[in-house]
């Protein structure tokens, strides 16, 4: 039974990363109608500039972590700027921003290969140990690693953030809006294109927090990490209901618990056939997701 | 490129005083005596180095391509291969990508017409990339494939790295003795050619020194999360964590396995053998018992003259046993060419297979019928954040 509540643990922690991860997929899919398939490189991008906040310029995790989130929701917005917005002025079909995003991705993980060849001579470097008490907590028979406590917490809290600023502050409501339908929220006299922006901010700076978390979980930081949870994400996102916030996390913890429990059971090999298995018999029976709605009242 | 003249220029400076100290009878690498100095070579003769520079392998292929740059040094200013004659190498990055090593290997033999190859780091890179250079006649020599059946490719593959079947049972046999191990718990990767064939022979020797496996686990290439498998292996309580993984998982799975609780040893294979790995891991690391081909504690002259030189060349960094064998692998390349007297393919190959005893880092090293290593392996423990012999702790106990 011990072995069990741990896997739970276990489950959730990694869940709490991959459901920060898919909220800002969630965010910018429900706001644009858009994947934004280099979600991936803004998580690499935020566990790269926590490590080298932390690391090379010795600044304390409290003041890293806010500005590797800012900074991966700068990314995040220049990515609208270079990948998304002169597309759309050009009235250029969603599937080609959705490849102008797969591109945007590639060249953000090769910037970041120059950048990591040239301050660590590698591909990978690791997070200083320590920063985070690994001392774990017994409680019972239970081991917890404080980190993975943090995660699920931090997660939690900006999911709670980001629900209560989309329901209810105007900026929120403005992306709702937006979200319904573009032009006639222009109409109504909402800026839109200060609506993606921020929309693309928020999403950048929660996937920069994932990706810092999951580099101060597993401590290794490379350029590739992105491709770790690029699939994992759309499947959560999709599993929880494309477009929904609570569907999102929902799903993050989903695929990660089916993960754990496969591999704790039938060994790592069966773990992508039983979570994308899943996946498709869900699709089947309810095309929408967990927690998706008709696409009429999206966000 | 910048860092690579760099280097150079520091070899060079440290070897004008070794060259001279060479009167005091001080033991220098290479068949000197053995073999005359070649007259008929080319004044320039090409080999290829295909090693994962990139990716998550590059923990290895760094090191080796270091080694190999600081040999080939070495090689050319003391007109190893005669007055005259440089020894070039043209890398290529195989990213520990099956696909990119084929590529590589391609590159290197139809394109550039090397007439040797070291490499490629993985041995499921060599799987896929060997039988190109066997098709082509042109020797192959792995520097880091430990898996087993590298050198059945054809008799143009040779290999200077032990595998795992000559390391693992020396390992467990030791391990077991020292510990009085009777009940163990295994995790491997079943999806790379080297940690599986790691397991099979863990499997084997554990069996013949009577220990029981208690619980199995396994994980794919790239996973970061090792905590479902953990829980289930250590819920077995065993009294030793034997894992056959490469160093990126391993350094994961000892500090995963240790924020777990477990305290015990943890025994694995060739990949957990590297400095990366104990500095990643820091404390955790504790306890770590790894067989390897070589040990920086070596007694060996050769040995600590390397260690020296690594140490000049690249900025204090200490070289790791992958950069030993890349380095004996190039001087061994090197030699069969001097011994030919021949940068033909053919002629390096038949020269290869013939070198006995040549002194080196690694201990006196010798090629088996089957082109495979043949030198005496060392067992060693994590200590303090770095490898200790086990034997010689041991006896100073």
């Amino acid at each position: 039974m011990d072995t069990f509540f741990q896997q739970l643990i276990n489950a959730l922690s990694l869940g709490a990363i991959y459901g920060l991860f898919a909220l800002g997929y969630a965010l910018v899919f429900s706001v644009l109608g858009v994947l934004n398939l280099a979600h991936s490189a803004v998580f690499m991008t935020g566990a790269f500039f926590g490590l080298v906040l932390i690391d090379k310029l010795q600044l304390p995790l409290i003041v890293a972590f806010p500005l590797a989130m800012i900074g991966a929701g700068l990314v995040s917005v220049a990515l609208e700027f270079i990948a998304f917005r002169p597309l759309r002025r050009r009235g250029a079909p969603r599937i080609s921003q959705l490849i102008s995003s797969i591109g945007a991705s590639i060249l953000l993980v090769s910037i970041t290969q120059l950048l990591f060849q040239n301050l660590y001579g590698g591909t990978d470097a690791y997070f200083p140990r320590g920063l985070v008490p690994d001392e774990p907590i017994l409680l019972g028979g239970l081991r917890i690693v404080p980190i993975r406590v943090i995660i699920l917490i931090a997660a939690l809290g900006m999911m709670v953030i980001l629900q209560a600023v989309v329901s209810r502050t105007q900026i929120g409501q403005h992306m709702r809006a937006v979200a319904f339908n573009q032009r006639v929220a222009a109409l109504l006299g909402i800026n839109v294109g200060r609506v993606f922006v921020t929309t693309f901010f928020i999403a950048g700076a929660l996937g920069g927090a994932a990706g810092m978390l999951y580099g101060l979980v597993f401590l290794n930081v490379s350029p590739f990490i992105g491709s770790d949870v690029a699939l994992v994400g759309l499947t959560a996102i999709v599993l929880g209901g494309l477009g929904s916030i609570n569907g999102a996390v929902l799903g993050g913890i989903l695929v990660a618990a089916l993960q754990t429990f496969s591999t704790a059971i039938g060994g790592s090999s069966y773990r992508n056939i039983v979570v994308f298995g899943i996946l498709f018999l869900l699709l089947l029976v309810r095309p929408q997701g967990l927690l998706g709605q008709p696409d009429s009242t999206r966000t | 490129m910048v860092r690579r003249v760099f280097a150079l220029i520091l070899v060079l400076a440290l070897l004008a005083p070794a060259v001279m100290a060479q009167d005091e009878e001080v033991l220098q690498m290479g068949f000197w005596e053995e073999c005359e100095d070649p007259a008929g070579l080319p004044e320039t003769v090409t080999i290829g180095a295909i090693f994962a520079q990139s990716g998550a392998a590059s923990v290895y292929g760094i090191s080796q391509s270091q080694a190999v740059d600081l040999a080939v040094a070495e090689i050319n200013e003391l007109a190893y291969l005669g007055e005259g004659v440089t020894l070039e190498v043209i890398y290529a990055d195989s990213a520990g990508d099956k696909e990119q090593a084929i590529a590589a290997m391609t590159k290197l033999v139809e394109e550039d017409g090397v007439v040797a190859v070291l490499g490629p780091t993985l041995s499921s890179e060599a799987f896929s990339a060997d039988p190109i250079a066997q098709e082509n006649g042109v020797p192959v020599m792995g520097v880091s494939n430990t898996a087993a059946g590298i050198t059945d490719m054809g008799d143009f593959v040779f290999r200077d790295s032990l595998p795992e079947s000559a390391v693992i049972p020396g390992t467990i046999a030791q391990a077991t003795e020292a510990l009085s191990l009777t009940q163990v718990a295994v995790l491997y990767g079943n999806d790379d050619d080297f940690t599986i064939s790691g397991y099979d022979v863990f499997v084997e020797a554990l069996e013949a020194n009577y220990v029981e496996i208690l619980a199995e686990a396994t994980f794919a290439k790239g996973d970061v999360d090792f905590s479902a498998q953990l829980t289930t292996l250590l819920g077995t309580n065993p009294e030793a964590l034997v894992i056959s993984a490469l160093a990126a998982e391993a350094t994961q799975i000892i500090v995963q396995a240790r924020q777990a609780g477990y305290t015990g040893p943890i025994i694995g294979g060739n990949g957990l053998n590297s400095p990366a790995v104990l500095t990643n891991s820091g404390e955790a690391s504790e306890g770590v018992i790894v067989g390897a081909a070589w040990n920086i504690a070596s007694p060996e002259a050769l040995s600590t003259a390397f260690i020296e030189a690594y140490s000049a060349a690249y900025e204090d960094a200490k070289p790791d046993q992958f950069a030993a064998q890349a380095y004996t692998g190039a001087w061994l390349m090197a030699t069969a060419i001097r011994c030919g007297d021949s940068a033909e393919s053919l002629a390096i190959r038949d020269s290869l297979a013939e070198i006995v005893d040549f002194p080196s880092p690694l201990g006196m090293f010798s090629f088996d019928e089957d082109r495979n290593p043949v030198h005496t392996p060392v067992v060693q423990i994590a200590t303090g954040g770095a490898f200790a012999v086990l034997g010689a702790e041991m006896t100073e106990e």
